[in-house]
């Protein structure tokens, strides 16, 4: 399932990342959108607010003056704040499911999935409680289909029902408790949606600029050319036959009149159960973590910047060397990515004096194996335009192996130190290096490509000396089920290397 | 892809997107009732009779008790079950039996239904035994009523004065 979900998720962001770029692809960006869309229900929901009348006799009536005596404002904003509290629907299932499909939740990745799922209800509670505040026929129908759902539960002594019974028994009192949970659930949703994102170094919690500007017209424009309006106010003396619903927030409602209310608490319910456990479902092994090697680390921090779990805490020196500063590594949150092997100034294949031992690395691939590995590989090449791929495990890149193509695979190529293709190119082990991995914001470990790109072009730390020959160096970030465009870039990469005498210093 | 081609379908997404949020925030409509029915609701909840009579303290008992716990009657807390029957036009419609609330068996139990009626006149013939009797009844109560197309009848039950409430 997973596999077919990845492939759907591939076909679709293929041409959206065409158009809209890598990094501004709107699928690579969903968490960050959901953010986004918080960010604009809740202003927008604050002016609402102001001019909102919060007892149940007037509140329709004030919900009218917002939305025709001032639609330029009151009722833009109106606009704004159902279209993107639906637009967070979209997202966040979207996020979900993308989420599932990249693997991104077993084992010691639990934590973020796992948190995710009271957003959902947490989403849904602010959602269905906005309705009520309109008391129109929607809200009524709402208000009396959850409350009979509620009282399915056997927690109330006397039904909620009864509060909806006819006009004459209408309580303000439930409804007050409405407004009161639909400014005090966003406000939770947002302390949730915080603890979402706290085994994540560096979460990315606004989207691209371009693609924030694009949604935020898009919902302008909708609420422009199709305000969002009341339906008639409710009168609890009649039955409101027939409702125009908001199918993001409550499609669950038709349901209820063809599927009694406790089965449907046993699947709401059970669905969450199920979801919350997929993380354990089957349970992940954890390979081992990170190790620090003392004397080789000089507690520069870099491991620690570019670690995407926040596993790394510099620590004061537990030993009498005279730095400040050394790595520890927390086995909890490493999720043996080997990214902070990538970013250690000490993992450099050219270090002649004695074995090379980086200040932090994996002990399941260590940095000396890597560069036997390169030196091998090399030795087994043939022809005048070698070629040797460092790719990541999940990158899909050891087919591409060949008599003139060699292929070394790390679990995420943000792992490669840079030195590594200074030490090919210069040592002439290949003509070529190629790195390749996932597209951008689907790199399994989160930030891997992002360093990678970021070192080879010199705007992080370690950058790849000045002296290596950049048309020497192809970038590959493609979906590992796309192993027909790595043979053609490799291709078209091999096609423009010289033979490799004229162009090194 | 050229760039002409990459913004049109920049704006082709956005498009969809918007109109698919537009569209489904407030559409298709969901046809929840008949129209051309009349609704009965019936909500009661009542606090049934104790199972054991409560016993009268004697005035040292009293004083034996917490100054703030101090009361003349002791009472077993369980309850009898809710038997409620309605007929309608001489016919048995609902024939419910509810047990009382809590976990001791001391709350009020309640009884929510809501079914559809064809409008016109009606008879509504209500039966409610609320004591641990086996046979016979605490309350009845019949009534004709008009009901509309479109409209609610509530039935509720007033405990402080035993009346059921048509309206
Ligand atoms: C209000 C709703 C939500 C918001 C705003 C939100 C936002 C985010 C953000 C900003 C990230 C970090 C992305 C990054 O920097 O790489 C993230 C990661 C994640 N979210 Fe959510 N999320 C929401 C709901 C959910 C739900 C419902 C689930 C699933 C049950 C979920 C599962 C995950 C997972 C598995 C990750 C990635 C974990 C990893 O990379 O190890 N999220 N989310
Ligand atoms: S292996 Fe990855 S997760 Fe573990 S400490 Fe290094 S960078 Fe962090
Ligand atoms: S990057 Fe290397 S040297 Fe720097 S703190 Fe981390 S382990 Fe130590």
């Amino acid at each position: 399932m997973k596999r077919v979900l990845a492939a759907l998720f591939a076909r679709i962001e293929a041409p959206l990342a065409a158009a809209f770029g890598p990094r501004n692809q709107p699928f690579a960006n969903l968490g960050a959108l959901g953010w986004f869309f918080f960010w604009i229900a809740a202003v927008s929901g604050i002016y609402l607010y102001i001019f909102f009348d919060t007892g149940v006799v007037n509140a329709w009536e004030s919900v009218e003056a917002i939305t025709h005596e001032q639609w330029y404002a009151g009722g833009v904003m109106r606009s704004l704040h159902r279209y993107s509290s639906d637009a967070l629907v979209v997202v966040v299932v979207l996020h979900l499911l993308r989420e599932f499909a990249l693997d991104r939740l077993r084992g010691k990745r639990f934590f973020a999935w796992l948190t995710g799922v009271p957003l959902l209800w947490l989403i849904y509670v602010c959602g269905i409680s906005g309705y009520w505040l309109v008391w129109d026929e929607l809200a009524q129908y709402i208000a009396i289909a959850s409350a009979e759902w509620l009282d399915v539960l056997p927690i109330f002594g006397e039904p909620i029902a009864n509060n909806f019974l006819n006009s004459e028994t209408l309580g303000g009192r439930f409804f007050t408790l409405m407004v009161f949970i639909h400014i005090f659930g966003p406000l939770f949703l947002l302390l949730m949606m915080w603890v979402h994102i706290q085994r994540h170094a560096r979460a990315r919690v606004n989207p691209p600029r371009a693609l924030a500007t694009g949604t935020l017209a898009a919902l302008l424009a909708l609420s422009l050319a199709y305000p969002a309006v009341s339906q008639p106010p409710a009168d609890l003396d009649v039955v409101p036959a027939s409702v125009g619903l908001d199918w993001f927030y409550l499609a669950g409602f038709p349901l209820l009149d063809v599927v009694p209310g406790g089965i449907m608490w046993l699947a709401v319910g059970g669905g969450s159960l199920l979801l919350a456990i997929l993380p354990w479902a089957p349970p992940a092994k954890s390979p081992p973590v990170a190790v620090v090697d003392l004397d080789n680390c000089n507690g520069c921090g870099r491991c620690a910047d570019d670690c995407p779990y926040g596993a790394i805490e510099m620590a004061p020196r537990s030993d009498d060397k005279a730095y400040d500063r050394e790595a520890v590594v927390d086995a909890d949150l490493c999720l043996s990515c080997g990214i902070c092997a990538g970013a250690c100034p000490t993992a450099t294949p050219f270090r002649r004096a004695g074995p090379l031992v980086p200040g932090i690395e994996l002990p399941q691939q260590r940095i000396a194996a890597l560069r036997e590995q390169v030196i091998q590989l090399s030795a087994d090449l043939s022809g005048d335009r070698r070629i040797v791929v460092f790719a990541c495990d999940q990158a899909g890149a050891d087919t591409l192996a060949r008599d003139d193509t060699g292929v070394l695979t790390m679990p995420c190529v943000g792992m490669l130190p840079p030195p590594f293709i200074d030490f090919v190119l210069s040592r002439r082990l290949a003509e070529g290096v190629m790195l390749a991995g996932c597209p951008e914001h689907a790199c399994h470990y989160r930030l891997g490509d992002d360093w990678t790109r970021q070192r080879v072009a010199r705007t992080r730390d370690p950058f790849l000396r000045e002296r290596v020959p950049r048309q020497r160096v192809a970038q590959n970030w493609q979906r590992p089920h796309r192993r027909d465009l790595r043979v053609t870039e490799l291709a078209a990469f091999r096609a423009t290397l010289a033979d490799g005498s004229t162009d090194h210093a | 892809m050229p760039r002409v081609a990459g913004i049109a379908l920049q704006i082709v997404a956005y498009a969809a997107f918007a109109a698919s949020i537009g569209y489904l925030s407030s559409s298709p409509d969901y046809r929840y009732g008949n129209e051309r029915m009349a609704v009965v609701k019936i909500s009661v909840s009542h606090a049934t009779e104790r199972l054991e009579p409560c016993e009268a303290l004697s005035p040292e008992e009293i004083a034996k008790l917490a100054p703030n716990m101090r009361r003349d009657l002791q009472c077993a807390r369980e309850r009898a079950s809710l038997t409620l029957e309605l007929a309608v036009d001489g016919v048995g419609m609902l024939d419910l039996r509810e047990p009382p609330s809590g976990l001791w068996s001391d709350g009020p139990a309640s009884v929510y239904r809501r079914f559809e009626l064809p409008p016109g006149r009606h008879r509504l013939a209500l039966r409610m035994r609320d004591s641990a009797r086996a046979e016979g009844w605490d309350y009845e109560h019949a009534q004709d009523v008009e009901l509309a197309a479109g409209r609610y009848l509530t039935v509720t039950f007033r405990s402080e004065t035993g009346e059921f409430v048509l309206r």
